[in-house]
């Protein structure tokens, strides 16, 4: 699905991704974690190409394609989905009209037809369903006046609609209690498929109890310094990063 | 056709048309009208436009303006135009008492006043200050202070214009759309709109100026408008300006309010090389509030240069303004608001913003919020912002695989959303939409 090498990126002139390297296969679910400042939401934001990063070396290979010379939004179209971690609030623009722009958009560029006003309206009812959204929503403005769980059950509404193959959530457990947790969650097991992948960046083990990742990816300086299994994650939530960080040296971990 | 003035003031040359434009009116004036004629034309010579010099003018080169050898539109031979021609320019899509004006002249057979309410009147100023209207009498530039050569302009060259009139405890169910086409096919033209509004004692009315071109010469709209709000009443005015790009307008809004009283104002401005509002609203007693939204959608090298003076008189009343503008190509913005919060107007609650993005490098804004505050127990603020389109804005639209220029218009009605809902006439929120990307030529989402 996705296979990173070598990857720099730096913001504002300071390296932060020092050479990151991984694989991630259809069917996967990977976990990106690591305390703060480790990288992750660069790696989140590099990946869909948000320009006020730059990559001064390595390379990204998405479904074949060279991922670092498409533009942001040819990057959605080719099936890759950030959810933010600060999502943007859009006043007057509704949801229906954004997300069918963008589906739209989308299809287009994969060569398929626009879908009628009816198809859309009934997928946009039946996903929003999976998040405990009311039809409400449909003609509400894109985040505006949303609290931050809304904007980030919004997030995952616009998953499920979307429906893309690589799907990588920023700390979108951050700022949620335990409800909207679950219906997150619930919203990204949904859309699991054999298909496609999910990258989960977070900060916190919780998030991992629902969304139960096949390989974990402790991210420390802008490097992946081990990865294993989801009892890793218990392991990090028990003993923090500290007594990985002390054997940092010993394993730059690729996966797959 | 062009022709440039040299070596003469422009007050001259519009002092010196007089003779010929009374020439032509054939009954159009009376006394009344002569008296005022006569006043305004004696100060017009006395008083010189305003220059950079000016400080109210101080942003604003009128010299684009001043340099055409205009004629006044009724001196010279009459525009026809059919109803088609107005089908072209009328809002369409919301019911609506229509006042047809060209070149500020009440026009009857293109009118569609429809019923109104026993008592309450819409139609032509001339046709009142000619049957002795004793509200147009009483109201008629009463208010007016602080004229400048525009002002002296218009009150000499007046003939005509809205006149609305609402009884006391009278609701208009339907709004007033006054539209006026301005130009001319083979001259240069100048025309002086006058329009007068009166609420009454707990009267409700909106009207809707619109203001558009015929194609043809540039030409110049030099308005003034009088609104009078009585107590408890509330009155709500729509101006959306679509004169010809190549055009000048220029117009004064004097709004006086008593107590109790509500009155919203929404500016649109898109039209027009060089435009200028000023709008002064007295708040002369308690419990006023007033609303002043505006928005400008600016292209090309035009210049709008919006100023606006809120006195806060007396205690108790809040005032509100939200001016915001989207400014492309080398179009200039001046936002000028001036609250003055007089030391008897304890308990004053006035607010302002004014915020511009920029949609070039070469497009650019000059805001000057004033506070003036003589009393000690009130709530102001005000705030300018200038800037461009949210680039994590943008990047949060491209990552859902939209294109850029969508992922743009999305932010430019994002931008202007606060200003457009406020308005009260649904289908014309939809209308603004449009008229905002067909004005900067861009996508609409």
């Amino acid at each position: 699905m996705i296979s990173i090498k070598n990857l720099k990126a730096n913001i504002e002139g300071k390296e932060i991704l020092k050479g990151l390297n991984l694989q991630v296969n259809a069917g996967e679910v990977h976990a990106i974690m690591g305390p703060n400042g480790s990288g992750k939401s660069t790696l989140a934001n590099v990946l869909s190409g948000n320009e006020n990063y730059e990559v001064t070396d390595g390379e990204v290979t998405f479904n074949g394609k060279n991922l670092l010379e498409l533009s942001p939004e040819d990057r959605a179209r080719e099936g890759l989905f950030l959810a933010f971690q600060y999502p943007v609030e859009i006043p007057g623009i509704s949801n229906a009209t954004f997300l069918q722009t963008a589906i739209n958009e989308i299809r287009k560029y994969n060569g398929k037809d626009e879908l009628t006003p009816k198809e859309f309206l009934d997928m946009m009812r039946e996903k929003a369903k999976i998040v405990g959204m009311d039809d409400s929503l449909i003609s509400r403005a894109v985040n505006a006046g949303f609290s931050g769980g809304e904007k980030k059950r919004n997030e995952i509404f616009q998953l499920l609609m979307l429906q893309p193959k690589l799907a990588i959530l920023d700390e979108t457990d951050s700022g949620l209690d335990i409800d909207a947790l679950k219906i997150v969650s619930q919203g990204v097991n949904e859309y699991k498929s054999d298909d496609n992948a999910v990258i989960l960046v977070t900060h916190y083990q919780r998030l991992l109890d629902y969304i139960v990742p096949d390989y974990i990816h402790v991210l420390y300086n802008g490097r992946i310094i081990k990865s294993g299994g989801k009892d890793l994650a218990l392991e990090l939530e028990e003993k923090g990063y500290d007594w990985i960080k002390e054997g940092e040296f010993d394993s730059v971990g690729t996966q797959g | 056709m062009k022709s440039v003035v040299k070596n003469r003031k422009a007050n001259d040359w519009y002092v010196s048309l007089m003779e010929s434009f009374e020439a032509k009116l054939n009954g159009k004036d009376n006394s009344f009208l002569k008296d005022l004629r006569k006043s305004a034309i004696d100060k017009l010579a006395a008083t010189d436009f305003p220059t950079l010099k000016t400080e109210e003018w101080k942003y604003t080169n009128l010299n684009r303006v001043l340099k055409n050898e205009f004629i006044h539109a009724a001196s010279v031979e009459k525009v026809d135009l059919v109803k088609e021609d107005v089908d072209k320019f009328k809002a369409e899509d919301f019911e609506y008492h229509l006042l047809v004006f060209i070149n500020g002249i009440f026009s009857e057979e293109l009118s569609e006043v429809g019923e109104l309410p026993k008592n309450v009147f819409a139609g032509s100023l001339n046709d009142e200050i000619q049957s002795d209207n004793k509200i147009v009498k009483n109201y008629l530039g009463k208010q007016i202070e602080n004229k400048t050569a525009f002002d002296h302009l218009n009150d000499a060259y007046m003939l005509d214009g809205a006149f609305v009139s609402i009884p006391d405890g009278t609701v208009l169910e339907k709004p007033i759309q006054v539209l006026n086409i301005s130009g001319h096919k083979n001259e240069l033209t100048f025309n002086t709109p006058r329009n007068l509004i009166v609420a009454g004692k707990n009267a409700q009315a909106s009207i809707f100026f619109k203001y558009v071109g015929i194609e043809g010469n540039k030409y110049f709209t030099n308005s003034v408008t009088e609104i009078f709000v009585d107590e408890s009443a509330m009155v709500n005015v729509y101006k959306i300006e679509l004169e010809d790009v190549e055009s000048y307008h220029i117009e004064r809004t004097e709004i006086y309010q008593k107590a109790n009283s509500i009155f919203n104002h929404y500016n649109f401005t898109f039209g027009g090389s060089l435009v200028r509002n000023d709008i002064n609203s007295i708040m002369d007693d308690e419990n006023i509030e007033c609303h002043l939204n505006g928005l400008y959608i600016g292209r090309d090298s035009q210049h709008f240069d919006n100023h606006t003076f809120i006195d806060h008189a007396k205690p108790n009343c809040y005032s509100n303004e939200l001016y915001k503008g989207i400014l492309d190509d080398k179009a200039h913005g001046v936002f000028s608001g001036k609250i003055l919060v007089d030391k008897d107007a304890q308990k004053t609650n006035a607010y302002q913003s004014n915020k511009t993005i920029l949609l070039s490098e070469e497009a650019s804004i000059d805001t000057k919020p004033q506070l003036e505050i003589y009393a000690d127990d009130v709530k102001c603020s005000h705030g300018a912002t200038v800037g461009h389109l949210d680039e994590t804005a943008l990047f949060y639209i491209l990552s859902r695989g939209i294109p850029e220029e969508k992922a743009k218009s999305m932010l430019i009605t994002a931008f202007a959303e606060d200003v457009v809902s406020k308005v009260k006439i649904s289908e014309l929120k939809d209308k603004l939409n449009h008229l905002i990307f067909e004005h900067l030529n861009r996508v609409e989402v």
